[in-house]
């Protein structure tokens, strides 16, 4: 199968991509937040982004799920003009102006849950068509009872879509959140072979994770030369805070 | 995505299929009125709805923005004028994939004569005016039913122009200003209505529309829809689920 477009090649902006994947509970938001961590203390300029809802379509999936009208197909694309808006607003130019962007959630994430509920698997790839492809895209990968158990100890109920309620696999959440997730695990472990994802074992400590990740990173940003203007304007506000 | 003759008419998607919605027993037809603006295309697509309801054959009509879904959306969208050209084609799609499960789909499964005012076709043609990757953009619309018949009402922009002028039309979008190809709205509105029309000839050639010419007065353009319509439903043996003769 081939991937569209821009996915294909390595972009051509002066920027750098980061990005991170996994099923919720992974921890792969922490991860990300200690990495900006320690490019920040470096005085690189970061920019940090996550996949929430942009105005232009949070109300319509907020009505649409609530109505229980969502489709596989309404929801994919929902989720892609989500993403093609937060590409342009967000993405693109730090990029351009030569910054170290790091996204937590990225197409992968839509690969893996638009199959899961039903759509075409090249018709997917080939909708995110557009999106440039990372520098470094880590996926950190969890068996499913470790992601249940870290999700039910930090926060208290789970959410009916991410559960997957709406494909009605189990009557209840915890079961179908299992079953769900267990399939984007599936989804997940085939992206990494062909989009070229980092696997992280997520299972380890916090700080075993976050030293390969650093390295990792360092060895990404081997070529990158921060512009001047934006590196004088990050020295500043770090040196200011000392 | 080539057009395909009319005696093997059936159902089938562009290109590809909602997986998880059932193929058989979609035995309604999906007629396609496409054009630009000001060619007449909304209508020609009532009388020809109110003839064929004459006629005995159910009919439902669909057009652009018509989606529970996100139809009100795009429209506000535009009003702020907020969209980037993705944005722009994917709320299109999500708009149309709306449509095709909760009303096209159904409509066909049911028997009944699926009228489309506009179709992808528009979509593929603005979405080509804003530089969108035309191989981007049937992939992304190639979930949508295939037609079983598409008119193009064709206009070239010398009576294009006058027409939209005349009915007061002539706003933000339809004079593409979104692209920035000038400040100046009737400049931009002509250099934008060159493209579209220009998009829509080839896209003619390539899926093979049924060409009308829109210079003409509104009845013999009608007549000649009739005409074409009645043939190929004639030739695919079609006859809607009660419908009744119609010796007049």
């Amino acid at each position: 199968m081939t991937i569209m477009n821009s996915l294909l090649a390595p972009h051509n902006f002066p920027g750098k991509l980061i990005i991170v994947e996994g099923i919720d509970g992974s921890g792969k938001s922490t991860q990300l937040q200690l990495a900006l961590r320690y490019l920040q203390a470096k005085g690189l300029p970061v920019f940090f982004t996550e996949w929430n809802s942009a105005d232009l379509v949070k109300t319509i999936t907020k009505r649409g799920k609530k109505k229980m009208s969502l489709t596989p197909m309404t929801f994919s694309l929902l989720h892609a003009t989500d993403f093609a808006h937060r590409l342009v607003h967000n993405i693109l130019p730090p990029l351009k102006a030569g910054m170290i962007v790091l996204a937590d959630r990225y197409i992968y994430t839509a690969f893996a849950r638009d199959v899961v509920r039903g759509c075409q698997r090249d018709w997917v790839r080939r909708v995110y068509g557009f999106a440039p492809r990372p520098d470094r895209a880590f996926y950190f990968n969890v068996p499913i009872d470790v992601s249940v158990s870290r999700l039910l100890s930090g926060r208290a109920k789970l959410k009916d879509y991410e559960a997957g309620m709406d494909l009605g696999l189990a009557p209840d959440l915890i079961s179908s959140f299992k079953l769900f997730q267990g399939r984007i695990l599936d989804e997940y472990s085939k992206i990494t072979a062909e989009c070229g994802l980092t696997e992280i074992d997520a299972t380890q400590s916090i700080g075993e994770q976050q030293q390969h990740v650093r390295n990792l990173i360092d060895e990404t940003l081997e070529d990158y030369r921060a512009s001047a203007v934006s590196i004088e304007g990050r020295i500043k506000t770090v040196n200011d805070g000392i | 995505m080539a057009s395909e003759s009319h005696a093997n008419s059936q159902f089938r998607y562009m290109g590809h299929a909602m997986p998880y919605l059932p193929r058989e027993g979609c035995t309604g037809k999906l007629i396609v009125i496409e054009g630009t603006d000001g060619c007449g295309r909304s209508t020609q697509a009532v009388m020809l709805k109110d003839w064929l309801e004459v006629q005995g054959y159910a009919v439902i009509d669909t057009g652009w923005t018509r989606s529970k879904l996100v139809g009100k959306a795009i429209t506000d969208a535009k009003e702020g004028h907020s969209l980037h050209r993705l944005t722009y084609c994917l709320m299109y799609a999500t708009d149309l994939a709306d449509r095709m499960e909760y009303q096209i789909i159904p409509a066909l499964r049911s028997g009944f004569i699926v009228l489309a005012d506009r179709y992808i076709y528009t979509l593929l043609a603005r979405g080509v005016a804003r530089d969108a990757d035309k191989q981007w953009l049937r992939d992304l619309f190639s979930f949508a039913v295939h037609p079983d018949l598409v008119f193009y009402l064709q206009l070239g922009v010398e009576d294009l122009v006058p027409r939209v002028l005349e009915a007061g039309k002539m706003n933000y979008w339809e004079s593409g200003l979104d692209m920035n190809w000038g400040d100046d709205l009737y400049d931009s509105f002509v250099a934008y209505q060159t493209e579209l029309i220009q998009q829509f000839n080839e896209l003619s050639e390539e899926f093979g529309f049924h060409c009308v010419d829109a210079r003409q007065d509104p009845r013999a353009i009608q007549r000649q829809l009739r005409r074409a319509v009645t043939g190929y439903l004639d030739s695919c043996n079609y006859s809607a689920a009660g419908r009744l003769s119609t010796e007049r």
